[in-house]
């Protein structure tokens, strides 16, 4: 009799799966956000929003040309960085240059450079810092090509004699952001698709009616409930790995990640949305409301709290209260710690702890709050 | 033997202003085909919805096969069958999909229990493969109560299942009600139509949350016998002739039915001669005045009079 009940209770679990993937299929909708939103955002972070420099064009005004100049200008335009856009005369036209947009950097040689001591070589960079993280990154770049330049010339000073800073960028050396992005995007997606998918898939059975038909049956509510969760758990897995194979395949993410940790860390993410598309669920009666509560209540916090877009250490003492009890900023500080640092569990324990205790209390609060009656 | 037991049940929405059901006691007996019947508004819903344990009424107490329908919930949402008002059923599953899911939701499969809804649902099995969403509505109806039969409740409980259905559709569906019924289920049946009392094997007429009359037709036209007249006339739009016979002083009352009016007169009125002579007199030369037996929305009218109002509230 008991095997019998259980049997009866897995093909009702499997009826629910099948019939909630079929939903999915025949509404080519929620079927192209389902498996489209992943792609479209690592495609948009992964190449066409990277902050990454590539062939910025930069101006040179060298009035007294020579070797050196000519084999510095010759050695920032050989890197895939830069590129040369041409000869300007004087700091005027480099502010017309750079209004007009035709290039970002400008690099103004002392007088008689070549001549002049390993002292006196006198060089400056003009950025347009109308965007000041690129103006940044560019100068960087500009002056590590020139430093490296500099050490080979005859005459340079023995390194001893001076510091020599020398920045390392750990993690990114490159600071390719192409892939830096994946843990923030993977936060960004699972929130929205497991939040949403999971609220308006069970709001819908509230509004179409058939959660009446399906409350006056034998099966335990709860496990409406809970068979509705089942099939976005295995959806969002599937974007999961869409992104991982994406972020391998394509943005030549580096390996050493720590793939079952990674997998297992993203599978308790899942399940934290889906606990709070439920809690959503419970509340809301009409679709519309379950959406605008997942893309304004969860995206909006999860897009500001999750150190992704914005870094919580420089945030005001308040801010930084609220962005602990936002389960994003954990799961954003597990995955990036385990995808780009490669650390093993021992390193995100504890917000792993947190982000299964908040899980717990939002699965307490969804079974708390289901209502066995309209 | 009563399968479903109210007793003095109210319910009201909206922190309890406006009010559904007043005090409402009935008893439906083993075995029958019972018919809620009432104008949209009534408290139908509500009350099918607390007896199916969706919702708790405020005050009182209903039973349902000797189960409580707020201690009992979860035993008896095993044993019954409820079809909604609405179509309820999952509109982009195809017609065999929402058969064979609700059957496992049930805990049966289709083959198990298909002499159960074989009679309806071999009216469904040409179109099997299309997707319930477009399907007619009369078979919509027909799906949504093989999917409530498939698990062989012992009470079936239907929310107006003939509203937006065709006269030929209803007529089956009534005739399939019947055949559940001499199979030993219970079915209470929610309608706003008057004419389908006939189909049941009583009725109560529910208004404003109170039923006004309880039993069977037959007993129900027999106990409630007023002398009614039918005024038919061929000049003066219907509405002037209505206007005519309520300006008559000795209506009672008189209300639009179909192609005539019906009317009831006053007990100190002179007869049905006197009407047509009066017509007459006021321009309406063709009228003929008869005198018929009322039929169950004569008694509907009869009971929702206001005490001693001239005016009738129907609509």
């Amino acid at each position: 009799m008991a095997t019998d009940r259980k049997l009866r209770g897995a093909a009702i679990f499997w009826a629910f799966i099948v019939k909630e993937f079929k939903h999915v299929v025949r509404d080519r909708k929620s079927l192209a956000i389902l498996l489209g939103l992943p792609v479209v955002m690592m495609t948009l972070f992964g190449f066409a929003l990277s902050n990454e420099v590539k062939d910025t064009r930069f101006v040179v005004v060298d009035l007294t040309p020579d070797a050196a100049t000519l084999a510095l200008t010759d050695r920032l335009d050989q890197s895939k960085y830069f590129s040369f856009a041409g000869q300007v005369r004087n700091e005027a036209e480099i502010e017309q240059v750079f209004r007009r947009g035709e290039a970002r950097l400008a690099v103004l040689f002392g007088a008689q450079f070549d001549r002049g001591n390993a002292g006196q070589r006198q060089l400056r960079l003009v950025a347009d810092a109308s965007d000041a993280n690129t103006a940044n990154i560019v100068t960087n770049y500009a002056t590590a090509i020139i430093a490296q330049f500099q050490s080979e010339l005859p005459g340079a000073l023995p390194t001893s004699a001076g510091i020599v800073v020398e920045t390392r960028m750990l993690y990114n050396p490159q600071l390719k952001s192409s892939y830096m992005f994946v843990p923030g995007v993977m936060t960004l997606i699972l929130m929205l698709l497991g939040a949403m998918m999971t609220s308006v898939s069970i709001v819908r059975e509230k509004e179409r009616g058939t959660m009446e038909v399906l409350l006056v049956s034998p099966m335990n509510p709860l496990m409406v409930i809970i068979s509705k969760a089942v099939p976005y758990m295995v959806l969002c897995f599937v974007d999961v790995l869409i992104i991982l194979a994406l972020s391998y395949g394509v943005l030549d993410m580096p390996g050493g990640a720590n793939i079952p940790l990674l997998l297992a860390e993203c599978l308790l993410f899942i399940v934290t949305t889906l606990a709070l598309g439920l809690v959503i669920s419970n509340k809301v009666e009409t679709q519309q409301t379950a959406m605008f509560i997942s893309l304004v209540g969860l995206l909006m916090p999860a897009l500001v709290f999750s150190g992704f877009m914005f870094p919580i250490e420089n945030m005001p003492l308040p801010l930084k209260v609220i962005s602990n009890v936002v389960p994003t900023k954990w799961f954003y500080m597990i995955a990036s710690n385990v995808m780009i640092k490669g650390l093993g569990f021992a390193a995100v324990i504890k917000p792993t702890v947190i982000l299964a205790g908040m899980t717990l209390v939002l699965l307490l609060i969804s079974l708390k709050s289901f209502k066995q009656r309209l | 033997m009563a399968t479903v037991v109210v007793e003095h049940v109210s319910k009201a929405y909206q922190r309890g202003t406006v009010p559904a059901l007043r005090d409402m006691s009935f008893d439906v007996r083993s075995g029958e085909l019972f018919g809620l019947i009432g104008p949209d508004g009534a408290g139908k819903t509500t009350l099918l919805r607390i007896l199916t344990t969706l919702l708790l009424a405020d005050q009182g107490s209903a039973r349902v096969a000797d189960l409580d329908v707020v201690k009992d919930y979860h035993a008896i949402r095993r044993l019954v069958g409820y079809m909604p008002g609405r179509f309820s059923l999952y509109q982009d599953l195809s017609v065999a999909e929402n058969l064979a899911f609700f059957a496992t939701v049930f805990g049966t499969t289709v083959a198990a229990n298909y002499h159960l809804v074989s009679d309806i649902y071999v009216q469904l099995e040409p179109f099997k493969q299309r997707l319930a969403g477009n399907l007619s509505g009369g078979m919509k109806q027909k799906l949504a109560l093989c999917c409530a039969l498939i698990h062989e409740p012992k009470v079936l409980f239907l929310d107006e299942p003939t509203t937006g259905v065709d006269p030929v559709s209803r007529k089956e569906f009534w005739d399939m009600l019947g055949r559940l019924r001499d199979r030993g289920i219970t079915i209470v049946v929610s309608t706003p139509y008057m004419d389908e009392a006939a189909r049941c094997d009583r009725v109560a007429l529910v208004q404003h949350g109170q039923i006004i009359a309880l039993d069977s037709l037959p007993a129900m036209l027999a106990s409630h016998a007023t002398e009614t007249f039918a005024v038919r006339g061929a000049t003066g739009g219907p509405f002037h002739m209505l206007r005519d016979l309520r300006a008559y002083p000795f209506t009672k009352y008189c209300f639009a039915f179909g192609q005539e009016h019906h009317l009831v007169l006053l007990p100190n009125a002179p007869g049905g001669a006197a009407v047509e002579a009066y017509m007459r007199e006021r321009g309406h030369a063709t009228v003929s005045v008869q005198r018929i037996a009322p039929n169950i929305e004569d008694v509907f009218i009869e009971l929702s009079q206001p005490p001693s109002a001239k005016e009738p509230a129907h609509g």
